[in-house]
């Protein structure tokens, strides 16, 4: 009974919503602030994510070992799986393919996307100052935006999609009827989170991230 | 001699074929005379009494399995062009030709057309798929059950073990150890009946184990499939919720 595959796929389930799901969502948000208000709304969303009390502990098991956990279960939930939406084709076995290219290519783009960023923070690279020119280059690159477009949708998909599962894994909804309509909220969770992420992406390729990068160096310099 | 000659309809049939159960599989295309209302068992009937191919030369009859023909046993569960379902229920008239068939690969082939379901039963005996009423004395009559929940549980009842579920899931393969969403449905239909009710515990820890209810990815192929029309996947969603209440009870009151 103890340690079996039910504990640790319905901790991956739990994972995927709190606290990972969260924060995709918390992270959807501070990005957009770079569209809704420019580079000194961004800015203002990186101080206060720095300003939370105890930031590593929370960045270590809100963040890196849920991801670590939900991400390496996952690549095995993946291969543990055929698809076979050549043979029946609806819309939930889609999904459910879905679900998993998505979650690999989540995979790949979150670790190449943390080395970008966070990776070259602590690296000393770069400051969190600097983070907007930073995405700011990545984001003014067109192969650069394709992919991370690519990136941003998967994860978006996987969450909203893992959202939908999430709740019938958990018995949460349980009939068809239920299923059906938190699918639907589920679809515009997609269509919304995936809109904030794409606008920030427009944002930050914008030429007011690139001044806003000669504004930090100037100040830097004169500092 | 004037010959009567009246355009003769045939049907034609492409087999997967299979010798033993680790050889290869092939495939032998048939072409048998059409009689109205015929059912894919009839078309297998014919080319077992005539073991003819289409190309005219003889060959071994095709093996298959079939009881009840009236879709209540499940034994002819085969794919028939591309879909799991019974042989006795798939009409010729409703099917395009050349009508393949092909037998559920999910479980091991034994020959041709006939596969081995015994982990269906295995699954059964995993999650306690019965009501014990064995006692020491006469234990007397159990409670009664309610219409309206009787109802509903009927449904569930009708499953078969027929397969078409297990085929149809992505998650049921070589490399998962998922029980499948039959005998999920089972341990709802047994845990809703009022003496059944009384063992409903074991029933969920066994779901809770290696290969469980935890295996369903929610691809929901299974409820789309099954010729009995069984909500499966309300059945799964009932399941977990009721495992999830359970987990959380023997946490906290342990």
């Amino acid at each position: 009974m103890k340690g079996n595959s039910y504990f640790s796929r319905k901790l991956h389930s739990l994972l995927g919503i709190i606290p990972l799901g969260g924060f995709i969502l918390v992270h959807a948000l501070t990005n957009y602030q770079a569209f809704e208000r420019g580079p000194e709304g961004f800015a203002n969303g990186v101080h206060t994510i720095n300003s939370l009390p105890v930031l590593p502990v929370l960045e270590i098991f809100g963040i890196y070992l849920p991801l670590l956990f939900h991400g390496i279960y996952g690549l095995y939930v993946a291969y543990q799986s055929n698809s076979n939406t050549g043979r029946f084709k609806y819309g939930r076995n889609w999904a459910f393919t879905a679900q998993r290219i998505t979650g690999v290519i989540t995979f790949v783009f979150v670790f190449w996307h943390v080395y970008q960023t966070r990776i070259q923070v602590y690296l000393g690279n770069i400051t969190h100052e600097e983070l907007g020119s930073t995405m700011h280059t990545i984001a003014s690159s067109p192969v650069m935006f394709v992919l991370y477009v690519i990136g941003v949708l998967s994860a978006v998909f996987h969450f909203s999609n893992g959202l939908w599962a999430f709740l019938v894994s958990w018995g949460i909804t349980v009939g068809p009827r239920a299923q059906r309509i938190s699918s639907y909220i589920c679809m515009g969770v997609f269509v919304l989170v995936s809109a904030l992420f794409i606008l920030s992406l427009v944002a930050f390729s914008g030429d007011e991230f690139k001044e806003a990068a000669n504004a930090a160096l100037t100040w830097t310099n004169i500092g | 001699m004037a010959e009567t000659t009246v355009a003769s309809k045939t049907v034609k049939f492409i087999v997967s074929r299979q010798d033993t159960p680790e050889s290869k599989p092939y495939t032998e295309e048939f072409e048998i005379p059409y009689r109205p209302n015929m059912n894919v068992i009839s078309g297998l009937m014919e080319i077992q009494r005539n073991p003819v191919k289409a190309d005219g030369s003889k060959t071994s009859p095709v093996c298959w399995e079939s009881n009840c023909l009236e879709e209540v046993c499940g034994a002819c569960s085969m794919v028939i062009n591309g879909k799991p379902r019974q042989a006795c229920s798939a009409l010729v008239d409703q099917l395009e030709q050349p009508i393949r068939l092909e037998p559920m690969r999910t479980f091991p082939v034994v020959r041709d057309l006939v596969i081995n379901r015994e982990r269906m039963f295995n699954a059964l005996k995993k999650v306690k798929a019965w009501i014990p009423i064995d006692g020491t004395y006469d234990l007397g009559p159990g409670p009664r059950m309610a219409e309206t929940k009787r109802q509903w549980a009927y449904e569930l009842s009708k499953c078969m073990t027929c397969g078409v579920c297990l085929e149809s899931c992505p998650n049921v393969n070589d490399r998962n150890s998922f029980i499948g969403p039959a005998a999920i449905s089972q341990v709802r239909l047994f845990n809703a009946h009022p003496t059944g009710e009384m063992n409903k515990e074991e029933r969920l820890e066994a779901l809770m184990t290696d290969g469980g209810i935890e295996g369903c990815g929610n691809s929901q192929n299974c409820v789309r499939s099954c010729p009995k029309g069984i909500p499966l996947t309300t059945s799964i969603a009932a399941m977990n919720r009721d495992t999830t209440k359970h987990l959380f009870k023997k946490w906290l009151t342990n």
